[in-house]
């Protein structure tokens, strides 16, 4: 089939969709979606439905990136507006299909904000949401708009009109040189420019060349590759295809974390389709180009997202770095042929600026890193989600005006980019630029897109032990600095928050630190001292108070705290003195309770049970005994 | 076990690149890979047993040993970490008496620890059997596990 006709089906089934006379609704069921409860949403949606014999239009989308909203609907009645509702539990199911659905009045108090046609009274427009008006979705375009397993929306939408471009009438040099111009820089972490990189493995002299995605994602604290792969996998797709063609390479592998079954699914789904449209497989569109895929698990490593590992570990090898000095993956890579290794967004913006041109993609963006960052917002933040923002826009920005800034109050401490390879930016520095240069400038690192901001309750000593925790287990062992400096880093980390402390152990871990960077071979070893520099770099008055004044000032390390509960507030309820896990606390009814200083091992839970109106139980820095009670 | 893992093989041909899938699928059909299981698959990919075993404990995703009836992962993200998972864990630990990686001597629980479940918004979680707890404390978790232990009989 031509790709006219191939668009124009799927235009019909797009357009049929808006414009259908039956309402719509539609369920972001991505994994943090379900993970809230979205398919038990769905399934109380059906049923109402089924119970007044609505007959309705019912789609699952992928992740709209407003996380605290999850789940989250949009409701659409004919010739209404689209109204979004938040939140959404099984027992609101009635009251929305009754109101917005059979009545045609929006339910106010549940929504979000509304678009399209006839804007509804006392509804904000969507777009004029902060979480969404500071944004440019590029990348996510697609994400939580249509159907991830319907390749005719995609279509619909856009997709696919650049694999037909390149396969009509482009040169592999045309097409990399477009890449070339566009200054896309690899969105996986280290921004290596992704033209060059696909000139020189087009340039290897091979009949057999390879194209990989690298969907490892192993940031602990990211889910923005996720997202894409769940919400829109058909860009990646093509964009590999594409790549494919680019560098003359026949087959391609997506190397996605076994830890993401619907991302699995979603792409598996994808390629079939794919190939039934003859977008993938065979003679691709007539062109005599053959391209096919395959998906591969990774079973768990962390390591496995350095290339030379993720590369072994396809061959069915225990994915340990290759050693020094080897040749490039693109000369040298899977089973020994030039393999083209890219993130997930990486190809998935491919097809975007081929569609509108080099120009309009560096049209946004810094001197040297164009286009746009995706970032998996989290940690002490009023609103988490999964923004996408031009290359440029500052930490405060993001956490601010998008983010809405730090909840309950809380004053702002430390942001953290890059995971495990990256660093704790203070305050003084919220008005850095997000790119490439600039954040590796201020001692972090853009990283594949995981920003996790952290407030005055959290101690950074602590962060910096969780990230050495991390990276230490994570570590593969072949470089002894890495696999013993790690450790020791980790141990002594350890050590200060235990509150065993030496006052050297500071400039210890800064040369050890150091010297774990310098000998290292691969990236986790050369980035895994990061968070523990930065934050004795930015935060050594908390090393500091943890090593000489036995306290922890963010009041998170157990041995360096305490548990008190004021005189003043408690009413003697003996909630938590039942529910202490130890017996630590003494008193009785109409007798102020009291927290047993040596029995108590710091779980928090009397803090957790004392009901919110009397916020008796307090945790304080330093560690009390007995003797203080007296 | 033998005709389920002859039934897994069958859809392979024994290419050394073939292992890792061979495996993941071995412990979704057994949840372990024993040392039968270990040594049926060096046989069919021709690589030695030890290699098949060095290959199989690089990744954390692959276990040796019987897990619980069920899996309780406390999510050890970096958002789900500043909001308390460490408590979290603590009190699972305690209110299970086993710790990251046991398995209780009823073979009914095991509880492990998970890089990210990936929804950092719900911080801190866990998951019981694949459905996620979200935005817990101590207290929550005692009674989360009051109730399991409470449906099991
Ligand atoms: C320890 C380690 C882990 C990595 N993890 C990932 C990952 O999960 N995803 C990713 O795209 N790149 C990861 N990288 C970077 C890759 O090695 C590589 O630079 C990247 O996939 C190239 O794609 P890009 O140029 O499109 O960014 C990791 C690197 C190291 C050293």
């Amino acid at each position: 089939m031509k790709f006219e006709e191939i668009a124009q089906t799927a235009k019909e089934e797009w357009d049929a969709l808006q414009a259908s006379a039956k309402p719509s609704i539609v369920v972001g069921t991505a994994t943090c979606g379900r993970a809230a409860g979205a398919m038990e949403v769905m399934e109380a949606l059906r049923n109402e439905l089924k119970e007044r014999e609505i007959e309705a239009n019912i789609m699952e989308t992928g992740c709209f990136g407003l996380c605290d909203a999850e789940p989250l609907i949009t409701i659409k009645g004919p010739g209404g507006p689209s109204v979004w509702y938040r939140n959404v539990t099984p027992e609101m199911a009635g009251k929305l299909v009754e109101e917005h659905i059979v009545k045609g009045s929006p339910v106010a108090e549940h929504a979000l904000g509304a678009a399209g046609d006839g804007q509804v009274d006392g509804l904000t427009a969507m777009s004029d949401l902060p979480m969404l008006k500071f944004q440019v979705r590029r990348i996510l375009f697609n994400c939580g708009v249509v159907d991830p397993s319907n390749i005719n929306h995609y279509i619909a939408t856009g997709g696919y009109q650049a694999l037909n471009k390149v396969v009509s009438g482009m040169s592999p040099e045309d097409i990399i040189d477009e890449i070339t111009r566009s200054g896309l820089r690899g969105l996986g972490g280290a921004g290596f420019p992704v033209g060059r990189k696909w000139d020189s493995c087009r340039r290897v002299p091979s009949d057999v060349r390879y194209v990989v995605c690298n969907a490892d994602e192993g940031d602990p604290g990211a889910f923005q590759d996720r997202s894409v792969l769940e919400g829109d996998p058909y860009s990646v797709v093509e964009g590999m295809t594409i790549a494919g063609y680019a560098i003359g390479a026949q087959k391609g592998y997506i190397y996605v974390r076994a830890e993401y079954p619907l991302a699995v699914e979603r792409l598996e789904n994808a390629t079939a389709q794919a190939k039934e449209k003859g977008l993938m497989g065979k003679n691709i569109l007539g062109s005599g180009f053959d391209f096919d895929l395959e998906i591969f698990q990774g079973a768990g490593a962390f390591v496995c997202g350095e290339s030379t590992a993720l590369v072994l570990s396809i061959e069915g090898k225990r994915g340990m770095p290759k050693p020094l000095p080897r040749p490039r993956t693109t000369e040298v890579g899977l089973w020994d042929m030039p393999t083209l290794l890219n993130n997930v967004k990486s190809y998935s913006i491919v097809p975007w600026i081929l569609t509108k041109g080099a120009d309009q993609f560096a049209s946004l963006g810094t001197e040297r890193c164009k286009g746009t960052a995706v970032f998996s917002l989290t940690g002490k933040m009023a609103n988490c989600g999964l923004i996408e923002v031009p290359m440029g826009t500052t930490l405060r920005q993001i956490i601010y005006d998008i983010g809405g800034g730090i909840p309950k109050g809380k004053a702002f401490k430390a942001v953290q980019t890059g995971g495990p390879s990256g660093g704790c930016l203070p305050a003084e520095l919220l008005d850095t630029q997000v790119d490439f240069d600039k954040l590796t400038a201020a001692g972090a690192i853009m990283g594949s897109g995981g920003m996790v901001v952290m407030d005055e309750d959290t101690c950074m000593v602590d962060v910096a032990r969780y990230f050495l925790d991390f990276t230490q287990k994570e570590s593969c062992g072949e470089c002894s600095l890495c696999r013993l400096g790690t450790l020791q880093m980790l141990q002594t980390l350890e050590a200060i928050v235990a509150g065993e402390g030496d006052p050297d152990d500071i400039d210890m871990l800064l040369e050890l630190g150091e010297a774990i960077k310098t000998g290292s071979i691969c990236g986790l070893g050369q980035s895994a001292p990061n968070p523990a520099l930065t934050t004795i770099r930015y935060f050594r008055h908390e090393y500091e108070a943890h090593i000489h004044e036995k306290k922890c000032p963010a009041r998170v390390c157990k041995d360096l705290i305490s548990y008190v509960i004021s005189a003043d507030k408690c009413k003697a309820c003996m909630i938590c003195l039942r529910e202490c896990p130890v017996d630590a606390i003494r008193g009785a009814k109409k007798e102020v309770h009291v927290i047993d200083q040596d029995k108590c091992i710091r779980c928090g839970v009397c803090m957790s049970v004392c009901p919110e109106r009397f916020g008796a139980v307090e945790c304080i820095p330093g560690r009390l005994t007995e003797a203080d009670n007296a | 076990m033998e005709d389920h893992l002859a039934e897994i093989l069958s859809t392979h041909t024994g290419r050394r690149s073939e292992l890792i899938p061979i495996l993941q699928e071995a412990q979704e059909k057994f949840g372990y890979l024993s040392d039968d299981v270990i040594a049926e698959v060096a046989e069919f990919t021709h690589v030695p047993e030890s290699t098949v075993f060095g290959v199989a404990s690089f990744y954390t995703q692959f276990r040796f040993v019987p897990q619980g009836r069920n899996l309780i992962s406390v999510c050890r993200g970096t958002a789900c970490h500043v909001r308390g998972a460490p408590m979290i864990l603590d009190e699972v630990s305690r209110q299970l008496s086993i710790e990251d990686g046991g398995t209780t001597p009823d073979l009914e629980y095991t509880l492990e620890t998970v890089a990210c479940i990936g929804c950092c918004a719900l911080a801190p979680c866990l998951t019981v059997n694949g459905k996620v707890e979200a935005k817990l404390n101590p207290k929550k978790v005692k009674d989360l596990l009051a109730k399991e232990k409470a449906n099991e009989v």
